[in-house]
């Protein structure tokens, strides 16, 4: 298999918690540049792979490989140092500390190390405005001094995303970037990563159909555990195992 | 954690600052007869008001809570002790980095077994570090056992032959301890603001997320573990300087909860408030026992009264009322 073909990739991986496997033998190829949304029913194990992704949790077998590395097994503060940042599906930030706080910490973790005790942080320009262009690009420029936990459900989803592209990722895993939006707001994030998919490796876990079909161009389906169907996002859809399992006659289902 | 502290507020604790550092000229008109002792007392307060600030920074900043505290300050003072000559002078310049060195070695031993626990198993092995350090002091024969040892002649402070401050006089001695209070404060200020202050403070608020921006959380906790040690141990050099004295009490679980009491009681994650909390307990402390006996009970009124209504602390109320001053029109 050719290094060059995929960015990251999964062979095999599985995850066993006891007796209940989560994941079992997923293999699933990510292109650079392409924006590759996973869907399936609760409980297929969209999590469990995402959080094995990004080191969060260690592989019970299998292999996952980063430009051809193993990182299978690293932590996951090594693995997004690597360049592959999340977001993470329930609201994960600093509410205590401002918007821009939140994103020029998350900017500083690209200094070589944070072991830093006398120079005050705000003083590492190049830190700072990589934080704001984070910021900006998630559409939160007018947000910088707001306490993150006083600002709306939408707007710290917002943040969410921008902590992770402060990081300077080049594959970004998003975990259920909509979940528990209203109608506009998921308008509004649907917007954003559209864009985002325009600069970035993008892996979508998405609940919302309607935003995966406006997002993805590769969509790959995830039952029980296995990966049922992966390939271009017309040709799964049309797939007669995946309407069966998953998507029913056309209609959401969730 | 707070960054910012409102300039109204800056120039109240500076005040207090003052009128602290001023007490060896008022105090002595106010409270003729009881003057020496006092300046005694608020020396002592000082060098806990020190070690309640670097237990904040575990606590209040980093959000470990430990009940080993003291083991580090009473290991400075030991230290100290350890290493003086029994009838002769130590140099300070020789026998304080020595110790400091020594604490911080323990602190980072200590630190490395216990900060990959949390929570309630964070508090239960600390709170079994600090009970072996005291019982190592208490049974072994090294420093005179539960007797505690006795440092009978001070170190001495020198430079090229003349020194620079004699620590047996009082007054010297107060305004020492002064400057190692606002020298500890400003550095750990300076410290919160650096890169790694920031990740500490941001590890009080959501560890699991630091670790997913890409920093090992395990690295920066050991390091401000160490630091706080450190700063204990200093606090615990300087008590045992002031009273030439040091026993296993020092390093006991009833100290560190003693101190961890003054973190609460003045405002977690402030630095101020810790300091506030020092003075606050322990005048109130001395005001009740000059009154009754029973002056336990006033005591525990005042610590639940406080926490009862003042949840973020001294710190907290002192922050609300310069904010909303500052925010009027």
């Amino acid at each position: 298999m050719s290094h060059s073909e995929f960015i990251l990739e999964t062979r095999a991986l599985t995850k066993a918690f006891g007796g209940l496997v989560a994941n079992s033998s997923v293999s699933i190829g990510f292109r650079e540049h392409q924006a590759h949304a996973i869907i399936g029913p609760n409980g297929a194990g969209k999590s469990t792979f995402v959080n094995l992704l990004t080191g969060h949790l260690p592989p019970s077998a299998g292999e996952v490989l980063f430009k051809g590395a193993s990182i299978g097994g690293l932590p996951a503060h090594k693995v997004t140092r690597l360049g592959i940042g999340r977001s993470y599906q329930k609201t994960n930030i600093f509410p205590s500390f401002t918007c821009f706080e939140n994103c020029r910490l998350a900017a500083q973790s690209r200094l070589a190390t944070s072991m830093r005790f006398l120079r005050p942080a705000s003083s590492y320009k190049a830190v700072s405005e990589q934080a704001e262009a984070a910021l900006a690009s998630a559409g939160l420029a007018g947000r910088s001094g707001r306490v993150a936990g006083t600002m709306s459900y939408g707007e710290q989803r917002q943040l969410e995303i921008a902590m992770v592209l402060a990081t300077a990722p080049e594959v970004l895993v998003l975990d259920e970037p909509l979940a528990g939006m209203g109608r506009e707001e998921s308008e509004h994030m649907v917007t954003l990563l559209r864009d985002l998919a325009r600069r970035y490796t993008l892996i979508l876990i998405e609940h919302d159909m309607d935003a995966v079909f406006a997002i993805a161009d590769v969509l790959s389906v995830m039952v029980n555990g296995t990966l049922l169907e992966s390939g271009p996002v017309e040709r799964v859809r049309a797939s007669k195992a995946v309407q069966d399992a998953y998507l029913g006659d056309g209609a959401e289902a969730y | 954690m707070i960054t910012h502290i409102p300039k109204r507020l800056a120039i109240l604790l500076l005040v207090l600052l003052v009128v602290l550092a001023l007490f060896p000229l008022w105090g002595k008109l106010v409270f003729a007869a009881k003057f020496t002792f006092l300046m005694q007392k608020l020396t002592g307060i000082m060098i806990l008001a020190i070690l309640a600030m670097s237990l904040d920074l575990l606590v209040g900043v980093a959000g470990l809570v430990s009940l080993g505290h003291a083991a580090f300050f009473g290991l400075g003072g030991y230290m100290l002790a350890l290493m003086s000559p029994q009838y002769d002078a130590a140099n300070l310049w020789l026998v304080l980095p020595a110790g400091l060195a020594g604490v911080a070695a323990a602190a980072l031993v200590v630190g490395f077994l216990s900060i990959r626990t949390s929570g309630i198993y964070f508090i239960m092995v600390t709170l079994a570090f600090g009970q072996m350090g005291f019982y190592f002091f208490n049974d072994s024969k090294l420093a005179g056992g539960s007797d505690g040892a006795y440092i009978y002649v001070k170190p001495t402070v020198e430079a090229f032959g003349t020194t620079l401050v004699n620590l047996d006089d009082k007054l010297s001695f107060f305004y020492v301890t002064l400057g190692v209070l606002v020298g500890v404060y400003a550095l750990l200020r300076v410290l919160l603001a650096s890169p790694f202050g920031r990740v500490i403070s941001a590890i009080g608020v959501n560890e699991y997320r630091v670790q997913g921006l890409g920093f090992n959380p395990m690295a920066y906790k050991l390091v401000a573990f160490t630091i706080a040690g450190t700063i204990a141990g200093l606090a615990g050099f300087l008590a045992a300087t002031q009273y030439g004295f040091v026993n296993p009490a020092m390093l006991g679980w009833h100290q560190s909860g003693h101190v961890l009491v003054m973190v609460i009681l003045g405002g977690m994650g402030t630095l101020f408030g810790p300091v506030l909390g020092a003075f606050v307990l322990e005048l109130a402390h001395f005001a009740f026992e000059s009154l009754t006996e029973h002056w336990l009970l006033p005591m525990g009124v005042m610590v639940i009264a406080i926490v009862l209504l003042l949840p973020k602390g001294l710190a907290g109320l002192l922050l609300k009322w310069t904010d909303r001053k500052e925010d009027g029109p």
